[in-house]
């Protein structure tokens, strides 16, 4: 067998980026692949469903104004950071979000249990101006988001482009979007029942205190009143049922 | 064949100008509108250039040598010289802005585009992609041909790259500051603007191939080795972790393929190797031309290289894992990282020595060349960030780093101190060559850039370690009755003389850069600083004779 020199991969182009394609293939093949085959990834947790289309309205002005540079979604098992911010953060609580939005710096808290931690008339001042309701905050004001109207009319393509991707949205989701994006935001609407039908533990208020119009502080405080809400945790046991 | 090239890239451009003008019928969004108007401005210019190329009768192609010598094409990395500089101010400015707005908030001035949120991509990548990008794609070009000694392939191909990768910049960053954006880190921009970069991307890919393919020398050097594997793995990086499906062909907004769990490690590999592979074997690549160049020695060890070169690749990919540590990332993923991050310590030191010891001999050359100096002491501190960002992925070091200022604190060690300075570098070793002067404007110049930028650095990466350790205890204090000692805001009011540092250490770095546009503008339009005659070298600086 003829020796092996490397100057055989130094002179030949091709293969030199054969090889390096297939060094640098092997670690994301390894770490990756078995996470979507491996149960164990992720836990079976009753509770967690597809957002809302007001929700899922909100989380793209979240992901839009770029909240997830200062804020994680992600409560790590460690003993200060849930009794900081509560139970640790499941898989199974991110398997609908297309991106993940777990964050990676904390500039400002962990929002990942924010929901029901503070009023709406607080999140609206707080995102109006933070330093009205936490003088000490650096956080910027979002005053314009109390001003603008929440783009709703195209919400049924987004559940489409969502269900592509895996998401649960069943037609009869698909079909009612954008009815019951307006409805969870109108106590008074008529179609509330069947929107907590299609989405258990739904909250329905006019969350901007602005009955005229769904705005994108409407959108907003609906998502993150909702962050953290959807698995019941005193019935949740880690070594139970949901072992993983 | 030659003579058909320029049609072919008549009908692109002509594809892509009918494509943007139905943007400008159909679009589903103002941005999105906004960028098929400057895609349609782009396809028509590049319509007529690339028509009246196809159409000259007297086509001159550039011989690729004369008398036996190549004729490289320096043209592409002057213009690449000049974007680098301009887009390092731009980037470097968005930061000090950035930096002044977490001391400062009343600089946000609470309007969409001018929030934390929608700048900080652009400031990342603003010096990552297009300070960082426009400096390997230019010496790249600049190495590939000297080290292959012949001339860059292709005509049109190589300014589609150097034009289109602008165009991705352009839509990218005013993509930000209309709120378009993916939320991945370092991977923000759109669908539309992926497919873009995938198209450029792979036209540099074949350009720098082609220009291996026709090489003089038998041996590929080194240096391109690294600049191959840069260009091959973010090609598989960017399009597995932009996998997406956009709401509408006619719309910006998309919905990744991956969720939760799986997305989230997706992003870390793709953006751990961002870092390794844009960010360290680009400059590496830059390394192993320019101290070589500049201290006029060979390469420390040949062996060092092969080592240093599969070692780093290899072990590199598996590092992503422990931006997760804690998470619901599942246990074994996590140790996996932590421990594959440990063994990539020694690639790196090995890479590290390898440039370094390359002065064997020519030490001395660091008191009277301010040029080498700045390459080496980017190795140094590439060292650095490569000895602390295997301590930080240990899960125990991570449960008090993560989350906080330390991570940025180490990202600008590396950030500044090794991508920044090997680049200027670079930039200052080029520009003479490339606009065929004697030498630099002035060297003296250069002195106060490496002061000044060194001092920035300083102060840049010690406000950081100091509070993002401080925050991190500060998280996790508990009082005497077994409650959290400090509410989270507390931890913020705390960070505020920290951040006035930093944003302190950030003009310096600043400041650093442009005295070095200055000095770039002076030497490329021929000027020699009066006070600084040329034969500044030799006998009068030299230490007196024992």
């Amino acid at each position: 067998m003829a020796k092996f020199r490397h100057s055989t991969i130094e002179k030949n182009s091709i293969l030199m980026v054969i090889l390096t394609l297939l060094v640098v293939s092997i670690g994301g093949l390894v770490e990756i692949v078995p996470l979507y085959y491996l149960k164990s990834t992720i836990e079976t947790v009753r509770g967690v469903r597809p957002y809302t289309p007001l929700e899922l309205a909100g989380r793209n002005i979240y992901i839009r104004e770029g909240c997830y540079n200062c804020h994680s979604q992600m409560i790590r098992a460690l003993r200060d950071e849930v009794d900081r911010y509560g139970h640790y953060s499941l898989a199974a609580e991110s398997k609908f979000d297309h991106p993940f939005q777990w964050g990676s710096k904390r500039t400002g808290p962990d929002l990942a249990r924010v929901g029901g931690r503070y009023s709406d008339d607080w999140h609206r001042e707080h995102l109006t101006k933070p330093t009205s309701v936490v003088p000490e905050s650096i956080m910027p004001g979002y005053p314009f988001l109390a001003e603008r109207p929440a783009r709703l009319n195209d919400i049924a393509e987004h559940l489409k482009a969502n269900a592509t991707v895996g998401v649960p949205y069943d037609t009869d989701m698909i079909a009612n979007a954008a009815r019951d994006a307006a409805a969870q935001a109108n106590p008074d609407a008529d179609g509330i029942d069947a929107l907590m039908k299609r989405y258990p533990k739904a909250q329905v208020r006019d969350f901007d205190g602005n009955p005229k119009s769904v705005t994108e502080m409407d959108a907003l405080i609906a998502y993150l009143q909702m962050l953290g809400t959807l698995v019941d945790f005193k019935s949740y046991r880690a070594d139970g049922d949901n072992l993983r | 064949m030659a003579a058909l090239t320029p049609w072919l890239w008549v009908v692109f451009f002509a594809a892509g100008g009918i494509y943007a003008q139905q943007i400008e019928i159909r679009a589903q969004d103002e941005a999105f509108y906004a960028h098929g108007f400057i895609f349609f401005a782009f396809c028509a210019a590049g319509l007529v250039l690339t028509l009246r190329e196809a159409l000259r009768r007297d086509r001159y192609v550039r011989p690729a040598d004369v008398n036996g010598s190549p004729v490289y094409n320096e043209a592409i990395v002057r213009a690449g010289v000049v974007a680098s500089t301009f887009w390092g101010i731009v980037g470097f400015s968005v930061g000090l802005w950035l930096a002044l707005q977490l001391a400062f908030p009343v600089l946000n001035f609470d309007l969409p585009w001018t929030n934390f949120g929608r700048l900080r991509p652009l400031h990342t990548s603003a010096v990552i992609f297009a300070f960082g990008g426009n400096v390997l794609i230019a010496t790249s070009f600049h190495v590939v041909q000297r080290t292959c000694r012949t001339r860059l392939a292709g005509n049109i191909a190589p300014w589609f790259v150097f034009w289109g990768y602008q165009l991705f910049l352009v839509l990218a960053a005013s993509g930000y500051l209309l709120g378009v954006t993916q939320s991945k880190e370092y991977a923000e921009p759109e669908w539309y603007v992926d497919i873009w970069l995938t198209l450029v991307w792979v036209t540099y890919l074949l350009v720098f191939m082609a220009t291996l393919a026709r090489r003089r020398e038998p041996h590929i050097y080194v240096a391109n080795w690294f600049y191959l594997a840069f260009i091959v793995t973010i090609a598989m990086l960017h399009l597995v972790n932009n996998a997406t499906v956009p709401v509408s062909f006619f719309g910006s907004k998309s919905y990744i393929a991956w969720s939760g769990v799986q997305d989230a490690l997706t992003q870390w590999w793709y953006g751990h190797n961002a870092v390794g592979f844009f960010l360290t074997a680009g400059f590496l690549g830059i390394m192993y031309y320019f101290i070589p160049k500049q201290a006029n020695r060979p390469v420390y060890s040949y062996r060092l290289s092969i080592i240093h070169f599969w070692a780093l690749i290899f072990l590199y990919i598996w590092a992503g894992p422990h931006h997760l540590h804690y998470t619901a990332l599942p246990d074994w993923a996590q140790t996996l990282g932590m421990t594959f991050s440990i063994m990539l310590w020694m690639p790196s030191w090995g890479g590290m020595i390898n440039g370094l010891m390359t002065l064997s001999g020519a030490w001395d050359k660091l008191r009277t060349d301010p040029v080498l100096r700045m390459l080496v002491v980017s190795v140094a501190f590439y060292g650095m960030s490569t000895f602390e960002g295997p301590l930080m992925s240990i899960k125990a070091v991570n449960a008090l780093s993560h989350y906080t200022d330390w991570t940025i604190g180490h990202v600008h060690s590396g950030a500044l101190g090794w991508v920044g300075y090997v680049s200027f570098g670079a930039l200052y070793a080029m520009t003479p060559v490339l606009w065929k002067r004697e030498r630099l404007y002035s060297l003296k110049l250069v002195e106060w850039h490496f002061w000044v930028a060194s001092t920035g650095i300083v102060l840049y990466i010690t406000a950081m370690w100091v509070s993002g350790i401080m925050q991190g205890l500060m998280w996790r204090a508990y009082d005497t009755l077994g409650f959290l000692e400090y509410s989270f805001v507390e931890t913020v009011a705390a960070m505020h003389p920290f951040y006035v540092i930093r944003a302190l250490g950030g003009v310096l770095f600043l400041a650093g850069a442009v005295i070095m546009a200055y000095n770039l503008w002076r030497t490329a339009r021929g000027d020699i600083r009066e006070t600084e005659p040329l034969a500044v070298t030799d006998a009068s600086v030299q230490p007196a004779a024992a």
